[in-house]
């Protein structure tokens, strides 16, 4: 079994904060993690590879220092990892992403295609489907349990919003995945060892024989206009006094405006 | 379109670098640089104090796109059904497409797989021009095959510019198939959207980086701009019994798919339910301190006809229920009024409850930046003003 799980460096969001004085991101500082829900589909991808046999390779498309989101992931117990780079990407929206994605995948081969549900930077979730679509196989979203993986048949739990559905899909297939999946191992030992020594192959351009029109900035439909700090409400109107004098004020409030 | 430093202005104060999303911008010779990781976001422009940055012209659009866009003119909106029956997203989409087509000035078309014909003209009495009834037990169940299949279909023959759907499980999952497959943009989440004026392309804003900040997005040059809503985002527009519009049936046999489901599992947990649809919402937050001060907060809900939210804190803390819990990581909800209980005011959960009607804020700290949001500010501690809130309100209504 040829596994490939797409993995995205990015800053961890939880620790951003913004300058207060030019409404912009202050990334000082801000780590680079592996996506969170990237690990999840790592860990589903070595269990697979447990039972089924295989070999699990990282992928991911990302400027020169994103390598080191590969070595931890065989830190964790991937095989082989791959560095899609080249300045050519650059300014990559997620169409432009998955079909460089796409290329690659179809360079390499793969049964089974691993995402997370989304990356915490953009949140977009597009990347797993549109990478599916530029394969031309199927794609099964949010799997929260993968109950059975035979040569050519997976069959899985897809979390909706009012329960899960049980689907089944011929091979190959790709996967994006929630976090009730299962818990990511840490690195071992041996992993971290393996890291160390690992060759990261990497790949450009030319290897995916890409379209020019279709990779980076030019290849992108969408493009951002500008980015911006979150709007507060202007009307805010602050009720002073004793508590009970503040209940009453805002009792009156409520009724002047017909919420009561 | 290329973003350039002004070397004669830069002072090297390396603002750019730490706002730079991307870490695309290094200090080169004592000046900033931008390399090639640059996503063109502009975040650098508005950081620098000097002015030293700004955008060389516009990217230009081929001749033979312009020529292709101005085939493209309606608005249509994919209409999600559950069991049957319309989801109320799909009705939100409609007020937000309404809007839009009334400002472009044309029609509102929608596709409806998997329900019939009586859902179809609830389409239509809640804004639809012309609907696109695609019944069959093959479309009762999502599949993203079919579902992608039938989306490509109808755009392919009616050429709309702009196509909206929810940002589902459902529309999450098969509407990106969709534009990759059209060669198109795609915005998920959008929170507004609007028509520029100028270009007439269609301004889509969204949160990124966990909501700490927002982009304007724009696709330009190629057709349909697409986008996702969240659920709870947009206002429905006016519901007219009689208003007119066309059902028409829509074949779509000839789609295949990979994929099966064969089975559907309900987990129903009544509070997700309630909680889109509560009017009355009161959360608490760390604030609350315990069981003791949650206990308020549910009395206050049960007062006021109301449901109860909640903050990660809270959940983490394991005094709520993870249903209940409001934000990025939660549900986002739109009531008419949120009474926020000791909850600080972190974007990641601003993001989920910030379109309410009236946001109350009562927290003990004059500076939690909940009170940046609230339409009415209390700054007090919540163990006294809640229960003396609860039993005005029970007085009021005679309980
Ligand atoms: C990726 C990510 C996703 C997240 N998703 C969500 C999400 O979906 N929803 C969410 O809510 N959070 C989310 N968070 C967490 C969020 O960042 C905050 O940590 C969380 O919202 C804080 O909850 P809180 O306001 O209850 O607690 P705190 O920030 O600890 O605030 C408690 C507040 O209570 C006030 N207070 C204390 N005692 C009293 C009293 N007696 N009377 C009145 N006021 C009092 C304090 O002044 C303080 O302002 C997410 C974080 C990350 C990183
Ligand atoms: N640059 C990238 N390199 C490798 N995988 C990616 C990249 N961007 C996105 N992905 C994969 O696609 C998923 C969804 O990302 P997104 O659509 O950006 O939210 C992620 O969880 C990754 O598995």
């Amino acid at each position: 079994m040829n596994i490939i799980v797409c993995i995205k460096q990015v800053p961890d969001t939880a620790e951003i904060k913004i300058n207060p004085e030019t409404n912009t991101l202050m990334r000082e500082g801000v780590p680079s993690i592996i996506n969170p829900f990237d690990l999840h589909a790592l860990e589903a991808g070595l269990q697979i590879k447990e039972t089924a046999g295989g070999k699990v390779t990282v992928l991911t498309m990302g400027p020169p220092q994103a390598e080191s989101a590969l070595r931890d992931a065989i830190s964790m117990g991937a095989d082989e990892a791959v560095l899609l780079s080249d300045r050519a990407f650059a300014g990559s929206d997620t169409w432009a992403t998955s079909y460089t994605l796409a290329g690659a995948i179809r360079e390499l081969g793969a049964d089974i295609i691993l995402c997370g549900k989304q990356a915490i930077d953009g949140d977009t979730a597009q990347v797993g489907p549109e990478t599916a679509e530029f394969l031309g196989i199927p794609h099964i979203s949010y799997i929260r349990k993968i109950e059975e993986v035979r040569d050519d048949y997976i069959k899985v739990q897809r979390l909706m919003d009012e329960g899960y559905d049980v689907v089944e899909s011929s091979l190959p297939v790709l996967l994006t995945v929630v976090k009730e999946l299962n818990r990511p191992r840490m690195p071992s030992l041996k992993g971290k060892m393996a890291a160390k020594k690992a060759g990261v192959r990497k790949m450009g351009k030319d290897d995916i024989h890409a379209d020019e029109n279709c990779i980076g900035l030019k290849g992108s439909p969408t493009q951002v206009k500008n980015i911006f700090a979150p709007q507060l409400k202007a009307e805010r109107k602050m009720i002073e006094g004793a508590p009970e004098q503040q209940v009453a004020a805002l009792i009156e409030e409520l009724r002047t405006i017909k919420c009561l | 379109m290329s973003i350039v430093v002004r070397i004669d202005k830069c002072t090297a104060c390396e603002t750019c670098l730490n706002s730079c999303p991307f870490d695309a911008i290094v200090l080169k010779d004592g000046k900033a640089a931008i390399n090639e990781y640059c996503n063109y976001c502009k975040t650098c422009i508005s950081a620098c104090p000097e002015g030293a940055i700004y955008e060389t012209e516009e990217r230009t659009q081929g001749a033979e796109h312009r020529q292709r866009i101005e085939d493209f003119k309606d608005v249509l909106v994919f209409a999600e059904q559950r069991e049957g029956k319309v989801a109320p997203v799909s009705f939100e989409l409609l007020g937000a497409g309404r809007r839009l087509a009334d400002g472009l000035g044309v029609k509102l078309l929608a596709l409806l797989p998997g329900a019939d014909e009586s859902e179809a003209r609830e389409l239509i009495r809640w804004g639809a021009d012309r609907v696109y009834l695609c019944s069959g037990p093959r479309f009762n169940n999502f599949n993203d095959d079919l579902y992608a299949g039938a989306l490509t279909k109808i755009i392919n023959e009616q050429k709309p510019s702009i196509v909206l759907a929810g940002a589902t499980p459902v529309g999450r999952s098969f509407v990106p198939r969709v534009a990759a497959r059209l060669r198109t943009g795609l915005t998920a989440d959008c929170t507004s959207l609007e028509i520029d004026k100028g270009s007439g392309n269609l301004i889509q804003i969204r949160p990124a980086f966990g909501g700490n900040i927002m982009a304007a997005i724009v696709c330009p040059d190629y057709r349909p701009q697409m986008a996702t809503v969240r659920p709870r985002v947009m206002k429905r527009g006016e519901y007219a019994e009689n208003r007119a519009g066309e059902i028409i049936d829509f074949q779509c046999d000839e789609i295949t798919s990979g994929t099966k489901v064969l089975e559907t599992v309900k987990e129903v947990s009544g509070i997700s339910v309630n909680l889109h649809e509560a009017e009355f919402i009161v959360a608490g937050g760390r604030g609350a301190g315990g069981e003791k001060g949650v206990k308020l907060i549910e009395e206050l809900a049960e007062a006021l006809g109301g449901v109860v939210g909640a903050s990660r804190a809270a959940v983490d803390e394991g005094w709520i229920s993870y249903s209940h819990q409001v934000g990025q990581t939660g549900k986002t909800v739109n009531p008419k009024i949120y009474i926020a209980c000791g909850i600080s005011g972190a974007v990641q959960h601003l993001v989920g409850m910030q379109s309410s009607d009236i946001i109350i804020a009562i927290n003990k700290n004059p500076d939690a930046p909940i009170f940046n949001v609230a339409t009415y500010g209390i700054v007090g501690d919540l163990f006294e003003i809640v229960p003396m809130l609860t039993r005005k309100i029970k007085e009021i209504k005679g309980l």
